[in-house]
């Protein structure tokens, strides 16, 4: 069976970095398994974990009273979830649900955040590699909210 | 250009058959009251004319090695192609046609073939799709990526579910927002190019869609090595006449109703840029 390390530096979020830092932070993480329909996380609650996503489909979703969930992003295999750990307050914005078996890393937020603070170049990097994704992500939503698909053709 | 008639006239058809593909967009099978339908090659498209309310620039959407019955796929958008989502079986339409340029399925002979959709785009690069299927020995991995703004806005859906099940084609949709019966990806096509298995060497890629959406799959083809000239992308702009005389589609200087719509990125990426086109 492979150790916390061995799968962080597979991934692709942590790809390039070093052998001493993928050891610090593994000491944050678990193996972690959800169900299809299990919540990883709810609009509200305590923003205390960071998933890298081994396998699987998670959506993110936003809840109105009344009406159903609306998906707003899938994340999958070699991608990563959740930022609210990172800044407070430490609330999560959106709703996470498993679509089907999901396996994931899953870091202690704060484990992490203390790590970052004890060692700057080490939460420098980590940042670095979060606000990529975040800037990915902003730009996709903001091509969502342009309603791409008008009218094309001829 | 079809050959043998002239230009600006059209050819009577008839409605053979109509499917609702989505809340605002039908697919439409003519056939010809005498004579044969043109063939035609994929991304090429015809001027579609609804008797007494007006002509616009429809893609043919359906098959090349079976053009008849003619298919278009047209989405309610304005008076004409609402007139045209109007019709019911038996009857006319008039039609022109085919103009304008081709995918050039044949570039990606012995190479990768990748196929971007988004929106009522999927219908012009369906003829592409079915000429590589026609031909998959001829290429490496195919994969078709498609976007669209629901789960009930994806055009082709019965068709969509029978690639998905091939094993020789890697068939991904995506789209803006779903309820969560969705069981697949939601989030923008770009997002589908992590997964998408390529060679950005040795590919040719084929783009449909939104202007906005080309430019941002073009930018992430060109940042992973795909170069700009085995990028094509089709152009919609205001084709009137469809065969370069009155001006109307003019970009830059390009004509894209006889020049396009169909063109390498190479040849327009820097007009796409500039505004005032």
């Amino acid at each position: 069976m492979k150790g916390l390390e061995s799968l962080l530096a597979e991934h692709p979020f942590f790809s390039g970095m070093t052998e001493a830092d993928l050891k610090l932070i593994a000491g944050c993480a678990t193996n972690a398994r959800f169900e299809a329909g299990e919540y990883l996380y709810r609009e509200g609650g305590a923003a205390d974990r960071f998933f890298l996503l081994r396998s699987g489909q998670i959506a993110v979703e936003v809840h109105a009273p009344g009406r159903d969930p609306v998906t707003i992003l899938t994340v999958g295999e070699g991608q990563v979830l959740g930022f609210s750990w990172l800044m407070p307050p430490y609330r999560w914005v959106f709703d996470a649900r498993a679509m089907q078996l999901t396996r994931a890393l899953v870091f202690d937020g704060a484990c992490l955040r203390n790590k970052c603070d004890a060692d700057p170049r080490l939460g420098y990097d980590l940042l670095k590699r979060v606000a990529s994704v975040m800037s990915q992500r902003l730009e996709t939503a903001t091509v969502q909210l342009a309603d791409l698909y008008g009218v094309v053709g001829p | 250009m079809m050959t043998g008639s002239p230009p600006m006239l059209p050819a009577p058809y008839r409605v053979r058959h109509v499917h609702q593909e989505t809340s605002d967009t039908w697919t439409l099978d003519l056939e010809p009251q005498g004579g044969l339908v043109p063939s035609f090659k994929p991304g090429q498209f015809d001027m579609l004319y609804a008797f007494g309310v007006g002509e616009v620039p429809i893609s043919i959407s359906g098959d090349p090695t079976a053009p008849d019955p003619l298919i278009h796929t047209v989405r309610s958008v304005g008076a004409v192609s609402r007139a045209l989502c109007a019709l019911r079986p038996g009857a006319a339409v008039g039609v022109r046609g085919p103009f304008g340029t081709s995918w050039p399925v044949t570039n990606g002979s012995g190479r990768d073939v990748l196929l971007v959709a988004g929106g009522v785009g999927l219908a012009p690069l369906r003829p592409a799709f079915y000429q590589v299927l026609a031909q998959r020995a001829r290429f490496g991995r195919v994969v078709l990526l498609y976007g669209a703004r629901s789960p009930g806005d994806l055009l082709f859906a019965d068709e969509l579910a029978q690639w998905r099940g091939r094993f020789d084609v890697d068939v991904q949709v995506t789209v803006d927002h779903a309820r969560p019966e969705w069981a697949g990806n939601v989030g923008v096509v770009t997002s589908l190019l992590d997964h998408a298995r390529f060679d950005p060497d040795d590919c040719v890629a084929l783009l449909c869609g939104p202007e906005i959406m080309m430019r941002l799959v073009s930018n992430d083809l060109l940042r992973r090595g795909v170069t700009a000239d085995r990028i094509y992308v089709s152009l919609e702009r205001n084709m009137q006449c469809a065969v370069g005389w009155c001006g109307h589609c003019q970009l830059g200087p390009e004509l894209t109703c006889r020049d396009g719509p169909v063109y390498p990125l190479a040849r327009v990426e820097p007009l796409l840029h500039v505004r005032e086109l």
